[in-house]
């Protein structure tokens, strides 16, 4: 298959539509045009909002021409995963039932973020129903396919939205990451993904899944690129309990500093297992290129993934517990059958994990007295194939769903800040997570920076398409 | 053949009013098999008694 090549970045959108080069209508027309000659196969896109963008454009052209202030994504284009509510859409969060939900009053707070900064909004994505997912399929919606190998998995719960980006529909995609899906599909479809602190950005208008381990973050193919929309959504939001804290701590100033200081460490044990060759070679890579040679041991990740496991299957069940018994037969069945066992857990479990959360994070951040920044697998494997049901890893069949998301939960199961970064590995890429301490995305967009600079993290340019 | 596991969801579900029709129930029956599974492992941690539930949790 050959390369399609990329279009401008965010960035570059950005500057050109600032200093008149282009116009942000031209910039919109040439990502509808992309989405339009593309989807086909990529099936991304749940909705396109052609009329709005157009209309956000022009009034971002109109601001220029009357020399006024545009922000610093001026006209570029960008998408959001359906389960952030679109004014006039119902949010759809990747069910059937939500469909019958009335049209969204108003915008997700991130969305209004990026267009305060002279972005525009052109559609939403597709995604795994009500978020509970690592593989991109969706039984209402079709399967999202991955830009590299169509045949293959986007990986979820935010498929479309690497998709999007893998397939440089778009420069810049909105996910949601509960237990890993911003870093899976960026690592499925080699984009740069950012799953920030908890409690960093507002989830405000958005539908949820888990609420004690939601987070909301962009994907991007380049680190400038995720700094830009990360920096432009910053900042505490009332309408979020959990997002009340943080002032704007900007990122991009700080992406070319010097990372010789920072200490590197790779996550060893339950990290360095469970994983085929090209997630070992990628960490390999990776590790070499930032001289890391010590390894840490996250105490008791296991235990932590069995716990964020058990927080997922319940809190999600105490979700949609009355949409299980008012309309079960309009869930996809293999999450329905989820939560209705995730229904069945006795609440002494869930709060046994909630307590344990408590004593591995303790232990967790000891270990960042020591490091500022660790380095693990995004995904055991490169993107399976759609409908992939299990492989066979050390001479052992294991399902496949069960265990994409194996090195991530644990990470997000305390809220420390991630950046997954892609390794462009033949034939497919796969991505590593870079992991610091709470609080210091800087830290770790800098070291994916770095990455970048040296070439050892890149996003490739889509094969598929 | 039904055992204790069959037992504790038609009890479950029938307190819940929960649906659980024939054809769900081997999906339902393994789901809910991997998750007490794992709700054993962090049983199995001893944690102090005065640790502190992290149910909305905050860096």
């Amino acid at each position: 298959m050959s390369e399609t090549p990329v279009p401008m970045s965010a960035a570059e959108i950005a500057q050109a539509v600032s200093s008149r080069k282009i116009t942000a209508l031209a910039a919109t027309e040439a990502a509808l045009a992309r989405i339009a000659a593309h989807d086909k196969v990529l099936n991304a896109f749940t909705d396109v909002t052609a009329d709005r963008a157009r209309a956000r454009a022009s009034a971002v052209d109109a601001a220029i021409a009357a020399g006024q202030p545009v922000g610093p994504l001026a006209g570029v284009p960008f998408a959001v995963k359906n389960l952030f509510d679109v004014q006039g859409l119902p949010t759809r969060a990747g069910s059937k039932i939500n469909r019958d939900l009335p049209p969204s009053p108003r915008d997700a707070t991130l969305i209004e973020r990026m267009e305060a900064a002279g972005a525009v909004l052109v559609g939403a994505l597709n995604m795994g129903e009500y978020a509970y997912d690592f593989t991109g399929e969706n039984v209402h919606d079709g399967p999202s396919r991955n830009p590299h190998d169509p045949a293959r998995m986007t990986g979820g719960s935010s498929g479309g939205s690497g998709s999007a980006v893998g397939g440089a529909l778009v420069p810049i995609a909105l996910g949601s990451d509960t237990n890993g899906s911003i870093r899976v599909p960026s690592s499925f479809c080699g984009t740069f993904g950012l799953k920030p602190t908890y409690g960093r950005l507002s989830r405000a208008r958005s539908y949820p899944f888990v609420a004690s381990l939601d987070h909301l973050g962009p994907l991007a193919r380049s680190v400038k690129d995720l700094a830009l929309a990360y920096d432009a959504m910053q900042g505490p939001d009332a309408d979020d309990p959990a997002c009340i804290v943080q002032s704007v701590e900007p990122t991009l100033p700080l992406l070319a500093n010097d990372i010789g200081g920072l200490r590197v460490a790779i996550a060893g044990g339950y990290f360095q297992q469970n994983l085929f060759q090209e997630a070992t070679e990628a960490v390999a890579r990776v590790a070499k290129a930032l001289g890391a040679t010590r390894t840490v041991e996250i105490p008791e990740a296991a235990r932590a993934r069995a716990a964020a496991y058990i927080i997922t299957t319940t809190e999600g069940a105490a979700l949609h517990l009355d949409r299980l018994r008012k309309r079960p037969n309009d869930f996809d069945p293999a999450v329905r059958d989820r939560l209705i066992a995730g229904a069945m857990i006795p609440a002494v479990y869930v709060d046994k994990a909630q307590k344990f959360r408590r004593w591995y994070r303790a232990k967790v951040l000891e270990l960042f007295q020591s490091v500022d920044v660790i380095l693990a697998p995004a995904t055991p494997c490169t993107a399976p194939r759609i409908g992939q049901a299990s492989f066979t890893l050390d001479g052992v069949e294991l399902p496949v769903r069960a265990n994409i998301g194996i090195h991530t939960q644990p990470i997000s199961f305390i809220g420390l800040p991630v950046v997954a970064v892609p390794v462009p590995l033949e034939p497919m890429p796969i991505g590593v997570q870079i992991i610091a301490a709470p609080w210091r995305e800087d830290v770790a967009l800098r070291v994916a920076y770095a990455l970048e600079q040296m070439g050892v993290a890149a996003a490739p340019a889509p094969r598929g398409l | 053949m039904t055992d204790h596991l069959d037992d504790y969801m038609n009890a479950v579900a029938r307190a819940m009013a929960l649906p659980l029709e024939d054809a769900w129930r081997p999906a339902v029956r393994a789901n809910l098999e991997v998750s007490l599974r794992l709700a054993r492992l962090v049983d199995d941690f001893p944690l102090p008694d005065d640790v502190v539930s992290a149910a909305v949790y905050s860096t």
